[in-house]
């Protein structure tokens, strides 16, 4: 047995996952075919933050004159905020790397398949001179991640000249004028955020009757209302039956309310979902039990192949990487018999697009659906005297809370920075608060938060300030 | 002056054996200090001290045989002018054990902790359906009680105390005149044995299964391996190989190294032994972790330094918590044969009884023997008559050629 767990895929779950494995004086080794973080941090949450930040200085520069400052005409240097991007996906590339080699976790390096085997299948490393390693461990944990997904029969595949996905979309050599992008949760949100900041007439196509369609439809609505204050166009309830490209353009046909229409631009950004990595791997000939296109696993991330767990973006919805963290950590106490403490800890949601969106718990339609009686609290951003102060006053925060119990179950926020306020909410749920608690909580003035402690005395008919 | 009395091991002993003093004159004692080592045909055990002063006298030799209980064994200057009768603590040949389970003693360490560990949420709901928080065991982080355990508790593991006093009848309505008796209070100790064995009884199908076990080949390979042990200071007990032979039978029935739950059956990766000590007001069961993974001297003197620290109830919650398999012996107490209650969640509880002289017969012929009789009770939900048979013959083969063990 060469290691005691290899882990496969260093992105946010495994390389959490290998750590955690390592302090627990397990032998661990972490396969990875691409780059030391995954998707997240070299492709995702990291370099689209670098940009989003360049899209809110942006936008500040653009609305001095309400902050009594005064400036020559802002512009930007495309390739420098390109470059700036890569460079905070580099370092923190280098920081994983730092992190493996301090845990003395082993990285291998290439392209990695499993083979049947007892206790764990074998994990077969193919490096780039095409020299096959095999290796084998006690357990495997399969942390693959997923890659964007393509609509061959309406010819939606991305081709990184017309038709992007999220990686051609972080690394522009120019700046179109016209942006179309399919798809309206977090990702295609971001984008739109972005480009429009810059300048580009963005126009977004969505499938569903709302946009963030997994928010509550309260934050849909004020988010629309936002991003269409700031010049994005929207289509909803819109279902693209056609995707077409000549040389320059790209064109998208789109059915909305039985009504065909064409959406013409020179670039479009695919924002349709994902699908998980695991054909690479072997799955078929493993036999790996798959469910809706991702690996099924029980609560403990276990798969149907023995030894063989499953975490993160591979494993299931939501594709966020603090889940896939969670998990890893979860499935590595449960493999080194750790006591495991609650196993559905909430998991919180962010969209750092201009206004951000945050969210964790039920929503109210959820709630409905649930049957769950639930008390609604509300309070808007502007009037809030820090968010005044700031100018941003665009926003709020709902929340809601189990009738019965008076167990806050839902928050929802929309606004400036409230992707740095959610997870007071998110330890509130964790650790099973009552309004009382959130209540007999002292939040500090002035700060935004101050609308988190309004809203849950809003729901039992208590709020001050309105 | 202060006598030190000759204790009682046992309620039927009258004599034993004062093997060794861990003072001298002139020494200062305190309270809880071991001051001697006292055997029985049994059992050794260590002798504490009760009062505090400087040792006046030492009037009965060490290695001393037959010293008759109460006589007077040392005295000390200055302290409370009173007979004073050590108190003797196991040292693990054989432990004295009042009941033979207990499980999550959080609050049974800890009693004078009264900060119960519950979400606010969990709070909540025990106050709006009268379920006192103490009664409900927590699956939260660090025991910590969450409303799912406050919810299941409504259903499942709550048990009023009532209820675990056979209905709210006094003792005054089934005849028994008040003042007639003494009420000793519940402690949490208490409390918990009584819900949690009761929960067991009432709620595991249990079984018990009785071997014989011949041990003279086992006590002489025991003086064997204490002589070759006696430079590093390690005496290795009879229930040490019991520990040993546990964990190493469990490996190769794993299916006895089991846990009944809702989702399925656990089976342990490891034989964690959890061993029934007694201690003041009840008792308490470290636990030898990986014990078919540890050489006999290393279960030895882990054994005793956590029989000494269940004692001065100075053990960490990991270290009672969480066995997957327990062994309580009786036999000190010259108990021939008893059936323990499941100690939930493990499956199997080892029931150890004296060694002692019995008759048998090998090949048609009448003989002597010192044989034990071990019996162990099976939660039938996780470990069926068979797996309990073949689990408890695999422990008598080793235990009556503890070569084996080496195997």
């Amino acid at each position: 047995m060469d290691y005691d767990l290899i882990v496969i895929g260093s992105g946010p779950g495994g390389y959490v996952a290998a750590i955690r494995a390592a302090q627990a004086g397990l032998k661990v080794a972490i396969a990875e075919r691409e780059n030391l973080g995954g998707i997240c941090l070299n492709w995702g949450c990291i370099p689209t933050k670098a940009l989003l930040k360049t899209a809110e200085v942006f936008d500040k520069l653009k609305h001095l004159d309400e902050y009594g400052l005064s400036a020559e005409k802002p512009g930007f240097d495309l390739a420098k905020v390109v470059d700036r991007s890569r460079k905070v996906a580099a370092q923190l590339n280098g920081g994983v790397a730092f992190l493996m080699k301090k845990h003395k976790i082993t990285v291998i390096e290439g392209d990695a398949k499993l083979l049947k085997n007892a206790p764990a299948p074998k994990v077969v490393v193919t490096d780039k001179a095409k020299k096959e390693t095999t290796y084998t461990a006690q357990n495997i944990i399969l942390a693959v991640g997923a890659r964007a997904r393509s609509i061959e029969s309406i010819g939606l595949v991305p081709d990184g000249k017309l038709i992007w996905n999220y990686r051609h979309a972080l690394v522009p050599a120019t700046m179109m004028k016209r942006l179309l992008v399919i798809g309206s949760g977090a990702i295609g949100i971001e984008f739109a955020s972005f480009y429009r900041a810059l300048g580009a007439e963005v126009t977004v196509i969505e499938a569903m009757d709302r946009i963030l369609p997994v928010e509550d439809h309260e934050v849909s609505d004020e988010a629309m209302k936002a991003f269409k204050k700031r010049g994005i166009k929207f289509h909803t309830g819109a279902k693209v039956t056609k995707v077409e490209t000549s040389a320059r353009e790209v064109t998208v046909h789109i059915e909305e309310l039985g009504k065909q229409t064409k959406l013409i631009g020179d670039v479009l950004i695919s924002a349709v979902g994902i699908v998980a990595n695991t054909d690479s791997i072997g799955a078929d000939i493993l036999g790996l039990e798959m469910d809706r296109g991702h690996v099924k696993t029980n609560s403990y991330g276990k798969t149907n192949i023995a030894g063989l767990y499953a975490i993160g973006d591979c494993a299931g919805p939501p594709w966020l990487a603090h889940k896939a963290s969670h998990e890893g950590i979860h499935v590595v106490d449960h493999i080194v018999n750790r006591p495991l403490s609650e196993l559905h800890s909430p998991i919180p949601g962010c969209t750092y697009s201009t206004p951000q969106v945050a969210s964790v718990g039920l929503t109210e339609q959820g709630a409905k659906e649930a049957g769950r009686e639930v008390k609604i609290g509300r309070f808007p951003f502007k009037v809030n005297g820090k968010a005044i102060a700031s100018g941003e006053t665009t926003g709020f925060v709902k929340t809601l809370f189990d009738a019965k119990t008076g167990a806050l179950v839902g928050a929802h926020l929309i606004g400036d920075q409230v992707t740095e306020m959610i997870q007071g909410f998110t330890v509130a749920i964790t650790m099973e608060a009552t309004e009382e608690d959130l209540h007999n909580t002292v939040f500090p003035h002035p700060t935004m938060s101050e609308a988190m402690h309004e809203s849950s005395l809003d729901a039992f008919g208590q709020v001050i300030h309105i | 002056m202060t006598d030190i009395l000759m204790p009682a091991l046992s309620p039927t002993m009258e004599e034993g054996t004062l093997a060794k003093w861990h003072i001298a004159v002139g020494d200062t004692i305190e309270p809880g200090q071991v001051i001697a080592e006292i055997e029985t045909d049994k059992a050794t055990m260590e002798v504490e001290a009760v009062d505090e002063g400087e040792v006046a006298s030492i009037l009965v030799a060490a290695g001393t045989e037959a010293v008759k209980v109460n006589t007077v064994i040392a005295t000390l200057k200055g302290g409370v002018p009173s007979a004073t009768k050590p108190q003797p603590i196991s040292k693990t040949e054989s432990i004295p054990v009042a009941e033979t389970r207990i499980d999550k003693p959080v609050a049974v360490t800890a009693p004078t902790e009264d900060r119960l560990k519950a979400s606010p949420l969990a709070k909540r709901l025990a106050k709006a359906a009268s379920i006192e928080l103490k009664q409900i065991k927590g699956t939260g982080p660090h025991g910590r009680i969450i409303a799912k355990d406050v919810q299941n508790g409504k259903t499942e593991t709550f048990i009023p105390m009532t209820n675990v006093v056979r209905g709210s009848a006094s003792l005054e309505q089934m005849g028994i005149a008040a003042g007639s008796y003494d009420l000793v209070p519940l402690d949490n100790m208490r409390k918990v044995i009584a819900r949690r064995l009761t929960e067991s009884f009432r709620d595991v199908p249990h079984f018990p299964l009785s071997v014989d076990i011949e041990l003279d080949q086992l006590l002489v390979a025991r003086s064997k391996i204490n002589s070759a042990l006696e430079s590093q200071g390690v005496k290795v007990s009879v229930n040490d190989m019991i520990i040993k032979a546990v964990g190493l039978s469990l490996k190769s029935v794993p299916e006895a190294n089991a846990s009944f739950t809702a989702d399925g059956i656990a089976l342990h990766h490891h034989a964690d032994v959890a061993v029934a000590v007694a201690i003041e007001g009840g008792l308490i069961t470290p636990i030898v972790r990986k014990a078919e993974e540890k050489s006999l001297a290393a279960i030895a003197k882990e054994m005793k330094d956590l029989a000494n620290r269940a004692r001065t109830r100075k053990l960490k919650p990991e270290e009672f918590q969480g066995g997957t398999f327990s062994v309580s012996n009786l036999g000190m107490f010259g108990i021939k044969q008893f059936a323990s209650i499941i100690n939930e969640p493990q499956g199997c509880i080892l029931s150890v009884g004296a060694g002692e002289p019995r008759p048998i017969v090998r090949s048609g012929t009448l003989m002597v023997a010192t044989v034990m009789t071990v019996t162990l009770t099976c939660d039938h939900r996780v470990v069926d008559g068979s797996v309990g048979a073949r689990f408890i013959t695999h422990l008598k083969t080793l235990l009556e050629d503890p070569i084996k063990m080496l195997a």
